[in-house]
């Protein structure tokens, strides 16, 4: 989006900006480099390191090891096994999480009467650290998949509980007589008015919850499961195979930027009205 | 016809805001309010929008009592609201969601004309002026056709030049369909550049002080001598109302009688 918001910019400039236009087509390409500079520098310089003999890299293996342990896992058809597993255990919890988190977050930021009840409740449920729940989840729901997506879906419920509720109760109530003044029906005003108003502030707090559900995906495997990436973690330190995990954490690191890109992306065409800070700095 | 009886309100928290305001408005006048700060010039307002109820009084538009808003009585506020999310033209048809998609862009596109941000159809309301942002919110309030449209302070907020322009912009408009125009200011010059008739409110608890007819044809010179005659007794008046030591006359009265001086 950085990208699209450069172009009027170019357009506008002219004749004694053909320097400026340079320079933003330069920053166009230098800011993702810019981004990656620091940890490809890092990668280099360990990898060099070890080849030159000054760490035998076995407790920190260089990054072609670990490029290797993922091939390897990848042609034998693991990586894909265990990436489904996770990634079904992640989407599975969040949809849970934030269908629970947008309804009930809704209900309580709409009707004051439900919050009254509801609100205190949530909170202190929120207190309690999650992984806390987990020998009652596997008490109630078994060591399988049902307890691992039930303490996903816990991770990922509260933020967008949070973040819906919250975003509700702060829209302006000066657009929201805009809409009384037309004499917007209820479910109109939720559609014309409470939707678009709250929605900068949920995707928000999805791509928090989606931060969380990654968190607890790696909890509730590394607590018990036979695949799945926090398996692999788990599987390399019981192994002794560093390269294993760090392949894993890589992994890891990769679907997590993946998937809140792909929030990211699909929320953007909703959004490009906002004015705000961040828009205008093309950051 | 738009007749206020005896409109009165008290917030909860015992401020007497408005007390017994009374007043018969004919269909196509253009009112101005003018008053001191927290004569209830607003809250006047909001009670005819039926966007607060009166505690006690009645607003009835031809015979029919307001006490929620009302498809024929639109308003403009202080601040455009426009809806962020909407472009220009989507926020100028806002209102008219019931119509075919066909009847409605024709709607907007003959305002957005009428306004002259034809160009700005597709613009977000972040990208416009303080100005423009004024007229759409102008636009937006006047494609449902109201038969009463309210101001309250519209353009307070905008520097003298371009609300001069807005201004007459306004007068303009409102000789297309000629709705009742209800407009609160504290700008004397702004009161009588619009008005038939300027009320004149004092505070503590918000009343009907007086009222000046403006016996002036359209348009209206801002620099001939008649003009500022006007001016002068408006502010003449507003000084008065804001000084305790004189007493309040019955605001019943007809106009005719409020050229007391």
């Amino acid at each position: 989006m950085a990208m699209i918001s450069d172009a009027p910019v170019l357009q506008q400039t002219s004749e004694p900006a053909e320097g400026a236009a340079m320079r933003s087509r330069l920053s166009r390409y230098a800011r993702p480099v810019l981004g990656v500079l620091l940890p490809l520098t890092l990668a280099l310089g360990w990898e060099l390191v070890v080849w030159s003999g000054w760490s035998n890299g076995r407790l920190v293996p260089p990054p072609s090891r670990v490029l290797a342990t993922i091939t390897e896992l990848a042609r034998s058809g693991e990586l894909v096994r265990h990436i489904t597993a996770t990634l079904w255990r992640v989407g599975l919890g969040f949809a849970f999480g934030v269908i629970a988190g947008t309804l009930l977050g809704a209900v309580s930021g709409y009707w004051s009467l439900a919050r009254r009840l509801l609100d205190p409740t949530v909170q202190a449920l929120r207190a309690i650290p999650s992984l806390a729940w987990v020998p009652l989840f596997i008490l109630w729901l078994g060591i399988f998949e049902t307890s691992k997506i039930a303490l996903i879906a816990v991770g990922v419920f509260f933020p967008v509980y949070l973040g819906v509720m919250g975003a509700i109760l702060i829209v302006d109530r000066k657009i929201v007589e805009v809409g009384r003044t037309f004499r917007l029906s209820g479910p109109a005003m939720i559609r014309r008015i409470l939707l678009p108003a709250v929605l900068p502030a949920y995707v928000v707090s999805l791509r928090v919850g989606l931060g969380l559900g990654w968190m607890f995906v790696v909890a509730a495997e590394l607590i018990g499961a036979s695949e799945g990436l926090g398996y692999l973690l788990l599987d390399g330190q019981q192994l002794g195979k560093p390269a294993q995990i760090l392949a894993a954490i890589v992994i890891f690191a990769i679907l997590g930027k993946l998937t809140d890109w792909l929030i990211e992306v699909a929320a953007a065409p909703f959004l490009r009205w906002q004015d705000a800070f961040g828009r205008a700095k093309g950051a | 016809m738009l007749a206020l009886d005896r409109v009165s309100k008290t917030y909860p928290n015992g401020v007497e805001a408005l007390a017994r305001f009374s007043a018969e408005i004919r269909q196509g006048e253009i009112i101005a309010i003018i008053g001191g700060s927290g004569c209830g010039k607003s809250t006047l307002l909001r009670a005819i929008a039926g966007l607060d109820r009166a505690s006690s009084g009645s607003v009835t538009l031809d015979d029919e009592t307001i006490s929620s808003p009302h498809a024929k009585i639109g308003i403009i506020f202080q601040e455009p609201r426009l809806l962020p999310w909407l472009s220009v033209a989507d926020n100028i048809g806002f209102g008219l969601a019931d119509l075919p998609a066909t009847e409605r862009r024709e709607k907007v596109a003959r305002a957005l004309e009428r306004v002259g941000l034809a160009d700005k159809a597709q613009a977000w309301p972040r990208e416009l002026s303080g100005g423009q942002a004024q007229r759409v919110a102008i636009a937006r309030a006047l494609v449902p056709r109201p038969e009463v449209l309210l101001l309250d302070e519209p353009f307070s907020a905008l520097d003298a030049f371009t609300r001069r322009d807005i201004q007459d912009h306004l007068l303009d408009l409102w000789a297309d369909t000629r709705p009742t125009l209800i407009l609160v200011t504290h700008d004397v010059d702004e009161a009588v550049v619009l008005a038939d008739r300027v009320l004149v409110m004092r505070p503590r608890p918000g009343r009907l002080f007086d009222q000046i007819e403006i016996n002036l044809g359209r348009p209206r010179d801002r620099n001939s001598p008649l003009f500022e005659n006007f001016k002068r007794s408006v502010l003449t008046s507003l000084d008065r109302s804001l000084d305790r030591s004189v007493p309040d006359r019955d605001a019943t009265q007809g106009p005719g009688q409020a050229m007391w001086w």
